[in-house]
């Protein structure tokens, strides 16, 4: 659904993620752009140059929190510093929503700075839900968790990946960020059709989607988001606003980074199918329209 | 949408006992285990996990096997990232030290130092900042460098501190002024690194940079090895350098101070009052032979060039 109470009632259009190698640019250019998203964790400090980028830019552009260590499902508690960290940031950004990923990453005080797959189980479930609630209630923004790409699968699994996800949105009463791109790479790792994924999850809770390219090696495909948008991610994506409604949608671009032009015309493409989209809601909205005698 | 199976996993999986938490925990326990394991020479999984046991024989206890990819072959994809992840920032962080080194003996350096110092941060931020720590206690892997790669790190991890490290209002020279010297103590911007060095490290970090071929923002997808490839660059000559390391309008900035500014700002650093730091520094200064040094002019110059570039606050 496009404006929904899961990405604080915005529907933003096409964003790109905000880049080092595009500061100089957006700062001296100002080139038109939907909305930016921005790593939490990157900007969580007391001050310096990234601070300082980021606030200029908040003054010009709308700018969406996306994190990658909250790890909401980690089997113990959430991370309280990182929680009181991400506040302020949330409060100086006014990101009308956040983000982060339905993985794990820390053990006992360690990180592994990655996003690791969970085991699809009700425990895990249940114990995910409590972590996104206790982050919600305490950042007082609505909160979209996003399906990862993943490389391996657990034994204890005790459901599908998208069954799993929509137990915990449910649970948890959060929105979805629906990686397209995550889900095509982890169907191909998986062997599961990626459409069995985009139909099974609630499309009323998606607050907005990913779209990135990835990486193919001889047994498994990378998420690198590194490379254009490929056409079978394409096609999901086309699929996927169908399903969902024109949803806000970014593309992800994190390495071997081309100019802030190429990156953002690559994003534009998503405008392919939202502006259909849109087209069709509009029509539909009209024709529920009463007539008034 | 078909959700009915959500209620109803598969008749196998509702056979089985369900997951407990405390299961969960374990499982994530092991899982990390495995994936920070370290890895062979050539950035390569071991066989053998760190009990002994083969990791083929410890994977498939927690990990399904796919048509292409044993259980271990997948959860190695996760070893190797981790890894790659955690050497490319300190390939980054680090380039003085990893070119003082060589590549192999920084690889050989780091892979000790992260397994006794994994992240313990959500930020990367913080990853070498025992470093400096660990060469003084391991000194077998910088031999014969060791004081220059002591020092590389201390000028490179302030460089790390003076990027976003935290800054406090500065005190202006208003601020000042009517101050009893005798009274005053002034605090230093915590994003202010002093040091004295016995190499020129400024200049030695500005030509590795000029001569860095810099890639573009990564994610640490590739091995750390076919990354950014640099020019050669000289090792520098011993020659004794005092230096702030600081930032000023959020630029990175390197000034050399002259030794007794240097001392000063120590004093000033440690909580001496102003004049307790000045007397100190004269008393100390008196041992380079300057005795006809303009002190007062001198130290009128550095207050006036420290308060305009914000470098004082007020003591907390």
């Amino acid at each position: 659904m496009p404006a929904n109470r899961f990405n604080g009632f915005t529907n933003l259009g096409v964003g790109i993620g905000l880049r080092i190698p595009h500061y100089k640019h957006i700062l001296s250019k100002k080139p038109v752009c939907d909305w930016f998203e921005i790593i939490s964790e990157n900007y969580m400090l007391d001050a310096g140059r990234p601070l300082a980028v980021l606030e200029q830019i908040c003054e010009q552009y709308q700018i969406v929190q996306h994190g990658v260590a909250m790890y909401f499902g980690t089997a113990t508690r959430l991370n309280r510093d990182h929680l009181k960290t991400l506040k302020k940031l949330v409060r100086r950004t006014k990101t009308p929503f956040l983000s982060d990923h339905l993985c794990w990453g820390s053990v006992d005080g360690t990180y592994t700075h990655d996003l690791l797959p969970m085991p699809y189980t009700f425990a895990a479930a249940k114990k995910t839900a409590e972590n996104v609630r206790e982050a919600q209630d305490f950042l007082e923004v609505p909160i979209c968790v996003e399906n990862v790409s993943s490389y391996a699968e657990f034994h204890a699994s005790e459901m599908t990946e998208w069954e799993f996800l929509t137990e915990v949105v449910e649970q948890a009463d959060c929105g979805i960020l629906l990686d397209v791109n995550n889900i095509y790479v982890s169907s191909q790792n998986h062997r599961f059709d990626p459409y069995d994924y985009l139909n099974g999850v609630p499309h009323e809770r998606v607050g907005q989607m990913h779209i990135a390219g990835h990486s193919k090696f001889e047994k498994y495909i990378l998420d690198t988001h590194d490379h254009p948008v490929l056409d079978p991610v394409w096609k999901m994506y086309e699929h996927a606003i169908k399903m969902c409604g024109p949803t806000s949608t970014l593309l992800e671009w994190d390495a071997h980074i081309p100019s802030f032009d190429e990156v953002h015309a690559e994003a534009l493409k998503a405008r392919r199918f939202l502006e259909p989209a849109k087209k069709a809601e509009t029509s539909r909205g009209a024709r529920r329209e009463p007539v008034i005698a | 949408m078909n959700r009915s199976s959500r209620k109803s996993p598969p008749k196998h999986q509702s056979e089985r006992p369900r997951q407990t938490l405390k299961q969960l925990q374990e499982l994530q326990r092991l899982t990390a285990s495995v994936i920070m394991q370290p890895l062979a020479p050539g950035f390569r999984s071991r066989k053998n996990f760190t009990d002994g046991r083969p990791n083929a024989v410890v994977a498939a206890q927690f990990i399904k096997a796919n048509e292409r990819l044993k259980p271990f072959e997948r959860i190695a994809i996760y070893n190797k990232q981790y890894w790659y992840r955690l050497v490319d920032v300190l390939y980054d962080d680090y380039p003085g030290l990893k070119t003082i080194l060589g590549r192999l003996k920084f690889n050989k350096l780091i892979f000790a130092y992260l397994q006794k110092h994994p992240s313990d941060s959500y930020t990367l931020r913080n990853l070498g900042s025992q470093l400096g720590r660990f060469i003084a206690d391991h000194q077998e892997l910088t031999q014969p460098r060791t004081q220059l790669c002591q020092e590389m790190w201390a000028f490179e991890w302030a460089q790390v501190e003076a990027f976003d490290g935290p800054a406090n209002p500065a005190l202006t020279v208003d601020d000042l002024l009517g101050s009893d010297p005798r009274k005053l103590r002034l605090g230093v911007q915590p994003y202010i690194t002093l040091l004295h060095l016995h190499w020129p490290l400024d200049d030695f970090s500005v030509a590795l940079k000029r001569s860095a071929l810099r890639g573009e923002a990564s994610n640490a997808v590739d091995a750390p090895s076919q990354k950014t490839q640099s020019k050669k660059v000289a090792l520098p000559g011993q020659y004794e350098i005092f230096v702030a390391v600081h930032r000023l309008n959020n630029d990175l900035y390197y000034k050399r101070l002259d030794r007794n500014a240097y001392l000063l700002l120590k004093h000033l650093q440690k909580g001496k009052t102003l004049a307790g730091a000045v007397t100190a520094t004269i008393r100390d200064g008196g041992k380079t032979g300057d005795e006809s040094s303009d002190w007062t002019a001198s130290i009128q110059g550095w207050f006036a060039d420290w308060t305009q570039m914000g470098w004082f606050c007020t003591r907390k």
